[in-house]
């Protein structure tokens, strides 16, 4: 690795055309946006929204944080929490019981301010 | 032992030259592996608002309370400013100071606009009822996750403007320079990653 100049170990990699990028990103917002308004399933535009957001956290990472230029490991570390909070998920949902829910025993927010003792 | 320790005295305080995963500095993995266990916070805090919403009975639309066109444009505000923060290394690359200093006021400009927009929508909410413990429109979590969720991000972009406006006035002295720059950036294009994602699961689903 001689180097040539002071600056070689900073051109190790290519610019990505960041304004692309931001455009990009944009234009998934916006879609995101109009698909709240689409005449689909809830379940199905939150299927779609968490695909959405998740293509631009990757973006980001990839082209803003460099991830795509590093080395492979260190987009191991990156995804570690991706993975883990992935299976919290699955891990917290079935430890709820529905039941507790039943109105029967549910007590009902109303909103209102609780009284004073 | 005793012979290499007098041969070498100061043979336990060297550290490797590189760091195995970026060769550039160990600053960064540093910065990466913090990174890493602050989206773990991140991630528990959504987790538990995923868990609490989909078992309650009575969550309102947020639709329907959160003015959606302005958080919209908040979001854009962040990703412009991530926009400003690679500008801001790429002119670190090219040796141009006058231009680093300028994007990264911009970017440290964006967060701080980003802060004042969000202190409006607090205030706002605030006045229509909804509280850490009290919601109007149904049930109380929806104001507790809202303001833990948007408020611990808030956190972060609060320090994310007082780190960019540091890294500004090192970079004006000449103490810091591309390596630092690009830390600096990780943090902040990472304020962005997670804003993306609360901006989703809190105001869009």
């Amino acid at each position: 690795m001689a180097q040539t100049s002071t600056q070689s170990t900073h051109e190790s990699h290519p610019e990505p055309n960041y304004f692309a990028v931001i455009l990009v990103l944009t234009v998934l917002t916006a879609i995101e946006i109009g698909l709240t308004y689409a005449p689909l399933s809830k379940l199905a535009i939150g299927i779609l929204l968490v695909g959405l957001a998740l293509t631009k956290a990757i973006i980001v990472a990839m082209f803003f944080m460099h991830l795509k230029f590093e080395k492979a490991t260190l987009a191991l570390i990156a995804a570690t929490p991706l993975i883990l909070c992935t299976l919290l998920v699955f891990a917290l949902l079935p430890d709820h019981n529905p039941k507790d829910h039943a109105p029967s025993t549910a007590p009902q927010t109303t909103g209102q301010p609780a009284p004073t003792h | 032992m005793s012979h290499a320790a007098t041969m070498d005295p100061v043979a336990h305080v060297v550290e490797p030259a590189e760091s195995p995963l970026t060769p550039e500095s160990w600053g960064k993995l540093g910065m990466w592996i913090f990174l890493a266990a602050d989206a773990m916070s991140f991630g528990g805090l959504l987790a538990g608002y995923g868990a609490l919403r989909y078992y309650s009975t009575n969550w309102p639309n947020p639709k329907e309370h959160f003015g959606i066109n302005l958080t919209a444009f908040m979001t854009f505000l962040l990703i412009v400013s991530s926009f400003t923060m690679v500008k801001a290394l790429s002119a670190s690359r090219h040796g141009n100071l006058g231009k680093v200093k300028l994007y990264l006021a911009a970017t440290a400009i964006g967060g701080a606009w980003f802060l004042g927009m969000q202190a409006y929508e607090w205030t706002h909410l605030i006045e229509h009822g909804l509280t850490l413990q009290g919601n109007p429109w149904g049930s109380s979590l929806f104001g507790t996750t809202f303001y833990i969720l948007t408020g611990f991000h808030g956190c972060h972009v609060l320090s994310g403007v007082i780190y960019l406006l540091i890294t500004l006035m090192m970079a004006g002295k000449g103490s810091w320079g591309y390596g630092e720059i690009e830390i600096t950036g990780l943090y902040w294009h990472f304020v962005d990653l997670i804003w993306i994602l609360v901006f989703t699961f809190v105001y869009l689903i």
